[in-house]
């Protein structure tokens, strides 16, 4: 299981250093705000937490604590970063329009 | 539910995830990248929930936990996003990172205090909670000083610009490895677990601290990738597969966006990290020192040179985005382009306090994209330009930065101004630049100061302008 879970990780980081090869700096803050709200992914671990916790009132409570804290990054990442980027598609599309 | 849909479904999410983080490194794709990426992490959770309620099953209990979870965190993050203003993105971004961080940081704690719940027993479990709480902490302590140094609410006290800092940080260090190692002595022992969230968590709070102001960007991003290491962790924690892929993706990527800022910068990581406060050395090294050849010049003037102009190029700044005067400014423009005069705008590459920011907040007061031309691209225009308008920017047109080998600003690419037949800086004192650094291009003989607010002189500039009668076409 644990092997397993190492050949993920491993998979993956590489999978991470291929995906962003040259950004435009025009895109780095809405890049860095999308990545930090997929970092929010957490919720799975702060659900499985509290899914699995019985009737143990302290890791409901951290585990809720924790989605909290997650759902805050995801929701408000994910959002923040549309926010931005809408700004960009709006240009091209007028053009158009002329 | 079968493992195969279980499986299906988390490949799905994560084929879905790469692509939006793919996506979103180029412009056409990035909005739709984004949200495919929100579908992503939806789908996941739905595969999540859906895989416990067909196997264990989800307590009512659990239920409300997680209603009550979804609902604080949910709201409060959809109100933050919908509010914060665009100026102070670099900030949010720090507090959603933070969050995220703490977020693994939580389900560790829980994982420790009560392994047998969360089946986290054994060495391989405890490493991966010392992990998750490690990196956790770091990411959480460091992106709140992150965000409240840009919002301004902290300041670098003098000690830890000394090289006094790197001692306590190493045995901040130490003591976080002392309780790791106790935690894997006796997993039951809290004093372990104890001193590692306290260790790590201060740690993080005295690598951020020294950090300049015009280097947090860049930390910004490497507490990005952080935040991915410790949601890997946590995955190894409860045993997701998902999580890990998912976080160790995010931590790759952010690595990779941190290198390419550092590049964009002319720093190097080692240097941003270790190297602290640009001013720290500039106390007494060169650079310093009074100001003793100042020009200044009133509205009226500088709107009659902009009159006589063919070619006027902007650089805007973090001043005018914290006076909110882009859309003052566009209007400006909007009357030099009507009278004929070509206007282009400076982008510097870490203009605003963050790459790309200062391409958002225009594009927010809707200046063509055409117009907004980068560094390289410019640089060599502006022996040809006849004003140049700097606003509220400073180190990025500090020509130290090519002339003075003993300048800590040497070596980082700014925009030539300075070539330009006239240039005006718009400015609301005399005060230093972010990195605290002397800027000679205020002493040059074809350089005027403005004072003022930006979002005034350009009120004001404006309707000099019209009283010329230009823009009444």
């Amino acid at each position: 299981m644990f092997v397993e879970f190492l050949w993920v990780l491993l998979l993956g980081s590489l999978l991470g250093l291929e995906l962003i090869g040259k950004v435009p700096p025009t895109l780095h803050t809405p890049l860095m705000s999308g990545a930090n709200a997929i970092s929010g992914i957490t919720v799975l671990a702060a659900l499985t937490a509290i899914i699995k916790a019985g009737d143990n009132t302290v890791v409901l409570l951290l585990g809720s604590v924790s989605l909290g804290f997650a759902l805050f990054n995801v929701i408000g990442g994910f959002l923040v970063t549309d926010r931005m980027l809408a700004m960009f598609s709006r240009k091209p599309a007028r053009k158009e329009n002329r | 539910m079968s493992d195969l849909l279980k499986y299906a479904i988390e490949l799905v999410a994560v084929l879905l995830l790469a692509l939006g983080i793919k996506g979103l490194s180029k412009v056409r794709s990035a909005r739709g990248a984004n949200q495919l990426a929100a579908v992503a992490m939806g789908l996941a959770v739905l595969g999540l929930l859906i895989n416990y309620l067909g196997t264990t099953g989800i307590s009512s209990a659990a239920w409300v936990w997680i209603i009550a979870g979804t609902l604080v965190g949910g709201v409060l993050g959809a109100i933050t996003a919908q509010r914060v203003p665009m100026t102070s993105m670099p900030e949010t971004v720090a507090l959603f990172n933070g969050c995220g961080g703490m977020s693994s940081l939580l389900v560790a704690l829980a994982a420790a205090l009560y392994p047998v719940a969360l089946d986290a027993a054994g060495p391989v479990a405890v490493v991966s909670i010392v992990v998750s709480v490690f990196v956790g902490a770091i990411t959480f302590t460091g992106s709140i000083v992150a965000m409240a140094k840009l919002q301004g609410w902290l300041s670098t006290p003098a000690w830890m610009q000394s090289k006094g800092r790197h001692v306590v940080n190493i045995a901040l260090a130490v003591a976080s490895l002392v309780g790791a190692i106790e935690m894997l002595r006796n997993a039951d022992s809290g004093t372990g677990l104890w001193l590692l969230m306290a260790a790590s968590g201060l740690l993080g709070i005295g690598v951020t601290l020294p950090i300049g102001g015009a280097d947090m960007p860049v930390v910004i991003s490497l507490l990005n990738s952080y935040s991915g290491v410790a949601a890997a962790a946590a995955g190894f924690v409860v045993g997701s597969q998902l999580l890990i892929v998912a976080g160790a993706m995010v931590g790759a990527a952010g690595l990779i966006l941190t290198q390419v800022m550092c590049n964009g910068m002319n720093r190097s990581l080692v240097s941003v990290l270790f190297g602290g406060a640009l001013g720290a050395t500039t106390a007494t090294g060169g650079g310093g020192g009074e100001y003793t050849n100042i020009t200044s010049c009133s509205v009226e003037e500088c709107a009659l040179t902009l009159e006589a102009a063919e070619r006027v190029v902007i650089v805007p700044g973090y001043g005018l985005a914290v006076a909110q005067a882009q859309h003052t400014l566009r209007e400006v423009t909007r009357v030099l382009e009507s009278a004929g005069i070509d206007v282009a705008y400076a982008i510097h590459p870490v203009a605003g306090r963050m790459p790309g920011h200062m391409n958002v907040l225009l594009a927010e007061a809707d200046v063509p994209y055409e117009q907004l031309q980068e560094m390289d691209q410019i640089n060599p225009e502006f022996p040809a330009t006849d004003v140049v308008l700097v606003l509220g920017a400073n180190d990025v047109v500090n020509p130290q930065a090519k002339s003075d080998p003993n300048s800590p600003l040497y070596g980082m690419p700014v925009l030539d101004v300075q070539d330009a037949r006239t240039v005006f800086v718009v400015k609301r004192g005399m005060s230093a630049g972010y990195s605290g650094i002397k800027n000679d291009l205020f002493e040059l003989a074809n350089t005027s100061m403005l004072f003022g607010d930006a979002k005034k002189v350009l009120g004001d500039l404006l309707v000099e302008l019209k009283d010329l009668g230009l823009g009444k076409k």
